[in-house]
């Protein structure tokens, strides 16, 4: 069976005054119907740049896909027309952003922005559309929603304009939804009640999703892939039992080691990453996390610097090789002095 | 026993340990007013309505919360850069809501601030070394020139930036690199006591450790206290010594951390440690969530009753008409406020 969604050796890049950025590097993974796949990393490590190109989004200039193929459904999307881009979005492939107020017109009723795409995807009339939407308002926890529809997004609650943006992104029962730091903005409570109707509304729906954060404990809880982004590349992917239960990259390792967990008392020290992020302006020789990586440093590899490695199975991976990651060290117990 | 019944003195020797802050009735209202020609007010939003803790030297208190609740507020008013509508602060033994002029001053120097977001707090016109310096300037102290630039190479040594750079400006350092530059100035004047206003929370991953365990270290070598403001819930077990939690206005649950978060009592403090994702697939696949419903509710108009009514999952009859449950000593050093936690 082939994947609904391929992404292969995506390139983006992004050419302003002060140099040219880096952003995406050479990002490939793949989708199955109704699989969500965590894509996390850190500010600037090319997710959401990631997930706008295959969309077609791109602002450019300045940016540009240089390279990739990005196949849905047998079509490469990154060779269609700008309306038949149109067509898929928002039907086929939706997309909900961190920020609600950017991606809604503040003038329009929430209801008019909802039947707006039921009329163009759906076909479907005023009063039909006007129902779905209420539906869909209702589905999503908005009470009294055939009334709300004729409010504006500022009479909505932060968390409600949220489930709006969901509701909106469900309207035509996409085979994929892109959720970008969806709830990042929101309070842990209000969080949750968002997650719990994705969950819900996905296995509903039978829906793929990609869920975008920077938050390893929002995806922990509903990914099934997790896939790992630094400095514009794929560090380390698999399960989310692999990557979070049998962490292979430094990066990855570093990561979990510096967050402190809500279920055991925080005596000891946060083990830290040392440095700062990359500057996306430099594209580097060889490893982008070796200027912090401590196993690098450890083992002295002096290869890190000039050679880059390439995504592979893990090391002593004998499942079915999704468990993959780009470093030149083995990690795992008493391995590692024999890389 | 009720919190708020207790004299401050009752509440200093029940425990035996130095108290540096008594927060007690506390209330911040602001002012709603409205009319174009002639202002008249209309309401008030009750951001913080009859709070009071005790914080201990050398501890560091966390204040959780969502959004809106008043944490901030509370930070701000304690250290009186908004006056109190209504009751008391302690620091030091001293009143600081009737305090004024060059006795608040002098106050000040004790007490700092560190803000969330290092790019709005910083001036972007000012060198690093400015920007440490100039309390120092306000207060005239190390008025030698050549000992006060000393003195602030030591401050960017302490915090981990290379002194090398004081002649830089802000947006020549990454994020974590200027909540540095705002710890420093924070501490020029060796304060004793420091409001963190969720210090970490603009900071990247990787590097919100890094200024966690600095805070800690300086923490340990100045003896500091902190008020640790923060909705990332377990950032605050792993740094603070006792949480308080606030939801619209007021205090509902207070306690030394692994109390409260193993064994919490308010509904609302058990929803908001059940909505916190772990990160760990395995703890989440068993994870019971209680999901609590709608948002909070405007703070110029609270509820009727208990301020959790709205949302409370076990509410009964009692929440509804009853004033506010008071905050109860439920075990030693734990207080809740709810009817049904006796
Ligand atoms: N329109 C643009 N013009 C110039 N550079 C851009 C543009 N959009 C993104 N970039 C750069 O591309 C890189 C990747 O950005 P991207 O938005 O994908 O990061 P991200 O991983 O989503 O981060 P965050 O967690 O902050 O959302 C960054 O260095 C960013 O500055
Ligand atoms: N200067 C002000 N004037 C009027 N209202 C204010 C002012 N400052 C805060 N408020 C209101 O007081 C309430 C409490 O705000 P506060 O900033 O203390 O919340 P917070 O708990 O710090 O929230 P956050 O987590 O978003 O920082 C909010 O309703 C807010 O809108
Ligand atoms: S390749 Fe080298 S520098 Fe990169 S993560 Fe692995 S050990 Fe560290
Ligand atoms: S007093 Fe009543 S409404 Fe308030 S938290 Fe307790 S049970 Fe819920
Ligand atoms: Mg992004
Ligand atoms: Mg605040």
């Amino acid at each position: 069976m082939s994947a609904l969604l391929d992404v292969k050796d995506l390139v983006v890049r992004f050419y302003t005054q002060e140099g040219t950025v880096y952003a995406v590097n050479g990002v490939s993974f793949e989708i199955e119907e109704g699989e969500t796949l965590g894509i996390v990393g850190e500010s600037g490590s090319g997710k959401s740049v990631s997930s706008l190109a295959l969309m077609g989004l791109i602002p450019s200039p300045p940016g540009k896909v240089e390279s990739g193929t990005v196949i849905f459904e047998g079509r490469d999307l990154l060779t269609l027309k700008p309306d038949q881009m149109r067509l898929i979005r928002g039907k086929e492939i939706a997309m909900i952003f961190q920020d609600p107020m950017t991606s809604l017109n503040p003038v329009l009723t929430i209801g008019t922005q909802i039947t707006e795409s039921l009329k163009l995807h759906e076909g479907m009339n005023t009063s039909q559309s006007r129902k779905r939407a209420a539906d869909l308002l209702d589905m999503v926890g908005i009470p009294d929603a055939y009334r709300r529809l004729d409010d504006y997004p500022h009479q909505f609650s932060g968390g409600m304009r949220q489930r709006v943006m969901i509701a909106m992104g469900l309207s035509c029962n996409p085979k994929l939804l892109i959720a970008d730091e969806p709830t990042t903005a929101l309070d842990v409570t209000i969080q949750a009640q968002i997650i719990e109707l994705v969950k819900q509304l996905k296995d509903e729906f039978n829906m793929a999703m990609i869920w975008i954060t920077h938050d390893l404990g929002v995806v922990a809880g509903i990914a099934d892939r997790i896939q790992v982004m630094y400095g514009g590349r794929i560090m380390e992917s698999g399960s989310s039992h692999e990557v979070f239960g049998d962490s292979r990259h430094p990066y990855t390792v570093g990561l979990l080691g510096s967050l402190p967990r809500l279920d055991s008392s925080g005596e000891e020290k946060l083990t830290q990453i040392e440095g700062s992020p990359p500057d996306m302006r430099n594209e580097p020789k060889g490893c982008p996390f070796a200027p912090r990586c401590d196993v690098r440093e450890t083992l002295q590899l002096e290869r890190c610097w000039d050679e880059r490695p390439l995504l592979e199975t893990v090391p002593g991976n004998g499942g079915d090789g999704a468990h993959i990651m780009s470093c030149w060290a083995d990690i795992r117990e008493g391995v590692a002095e024999n890389v | 026993m009720s919190s708020q019944t207790m004299t401050a003195e009752a509440r200093q020797e029940q425990n035996g340990r130095d108290v540096i802050l008594q927060v007690s009735d506390l209330k911040k209202h602001f002012p709603i007013s409205a009319g174009i020609v002639f202002q008249r007010q209309v309401g008030a939003v009750r951001a913080v309505d009859g709070v009071s803790f005790d914080v201990y030297r050398g501890e560091t208190l966390g204040l959780v919360g969502e959004s809106g609740c008043g944490k901030s507020t509370t930070g701000r008013t304690i250290l009186q850069l908004y006056r109190p509508t209504e009751g008391s602060v302690k620091f030091e033994g001293q009143e600081l809501s009737t305090m004024a002029g060059n006795d608040l001053r002098q106050m000040r120097r004790r007490m700092q601030i560190i803000f969330q977001d290092p790019f709005a707090s910083l001036n972007p016109r000012m060198t690093v070394g400015s920007i440490v310096s100039e309390p120092l300037q306000i207060h005239k102290i190390y008025n030698d020139k050549k000992e006060r630039q000393q003195y602030v190479e030591q401050l960017m040594e302490r915090v981990g930036l290379n002194p090398y750079f004081i002649n830089r400006y802000p947006h020549e350092f990454s994020g974590g690199q200027r909540q540095r530059i705002g710890i420093a100035r924070a501490l020029a004047l060796e304060p004793s006591f420091i409001v963190a206003d969720e210090p970490i929370s603009a900071l990247d991953v990787s590097i919100q450790a890094q200024v966690v365990n600095l805070m800690e270290e300086l923490q340990d070598e100045l003896n500091l206290t902190y008020l640790f403001i923060a909705h990332d819930l377990s950032m605050v077990r792993h740094i603070c010594d006792r949480v308080a939690v606030m939801y619209l206005g007021k205090i509902v649950e207070l306690g030394p951390v692994d109390e409260v978060y193993n064994n919490p009592q308010h509904p609302y403090t058990q929803a908001l440690l059940s909505a916190v994702p772990v990160p760990d697939p395995v703890v989440e696949e068993d994870r019971q969530r209680i999901i609590i419903a709608g948002d909070l509710p405007n703070p110029a108009n609270p509820p009727a009753g208990c301020n959790f009514n709205t949302r409370c999952p076990v509410a009964f009859d009692l929440c509804y008409h009853e004033p506010d449950p008071p905050l109860i000593e439920v075990r030693p050093q734990h207080f809740v406020s709810c009817h049904r936690v006796t």
